[in-house]
């Protein structure tokens, strides 16, 4: 479901622009990066906020 | 469009928690680019009403009675241990205490994302309904040859 959520904003925004996504550590950590590279946006960067909460950075 | 990954689901059991399910790999199928079609057959007819609560559609007294008694989203059972229909209302609450999509919000993700929505003329016909009973996304109106026809190539699944 964090990908879905992903995807309907990416949708939303023109090539070139960035998104942040905050998700849980686990399944969401290990999906969302690697479908966002598949589905060909770019993963610019993955961060450990706290306890089990990451910002990825997504650009279309 | 050769190479496009294809997933139709046959919902026909109109429970709660199927209906999660089905939104689910609908949802995410899509979202990483499937062709994705819902055939909504029998019990699965009342995810797709228009009207979530009760209302006395169909043609015929009995038509009207089933319908009534079914009513559309909002009156969706648990598959199992229902409790009168209090169980969905306790899903939908801890789904969201843990932050998992509801069934609404899996729903409107689906319609979103382009899902394309089919009604079994079959049972339509054996409820007395008609098109404009079920919400606007629904394209059209199949019988089983053209729903195997538009399923062809890809997996079906049947929840």
């Amino acid at each position: 479901m964090t990908f879905v959520k992903t995807k309907l904003h990416l949708e939303q925004l023109e090539e070139g622009d960035v998104l942040e996504i905050l998700l849980n550590s686990g399944e969401p950590l290990e999906n969302v990066p690697r479908t966002c590279k598949e589905q060909g946006f770019q993963v610019l960067d993955t961060v450990h906020v706290k306890d089990t909460i990451h910002r990825v950075v997504v650009k279309k | 469009m050769d190479g496009k990954n294809k997933l139709s689901i046959i919902s026909m059991s109109g429970d709660f928690d199927k209906a999660i399910a089905v939104f689910t790999l609908a949802s995410g199928a899509a979202a990483v680019n499937y062709e994705v079609n819902i055939f909504f057959t029998f019990w699965g007819l009342n995810i797709i009403k228009k009207n979530r609560g009760r209302s006395f559609i169909g043609k015929g007294f009995l038509a009207r009675f089933f319908n009534f008694i079914l009513g559309g989203r909002k009156h969706l059972p648990l598959s199992r241990l229902n409790f009168g229909g209090v169980s969905p209302v306790l899903m939908t609450g801890m789904m969201k205490r843990v932050n998992v999509a509801t069934l609404e919000e899996l729903f409107e993700a689906s319609k979103a994302l382009g899902v394309k929505f089919y009604a079994c003329e079959m049972a339509m016909h054996v409820l007395g309904l008609k098109k404009d009973d079920f919400i606007p996304e629904v394209k059209d109106v199949l019988g089983v040859a053209s729903f195997l026809e538009l399923s062809k190539g890809g997996q079906t699944l049947f929840i």
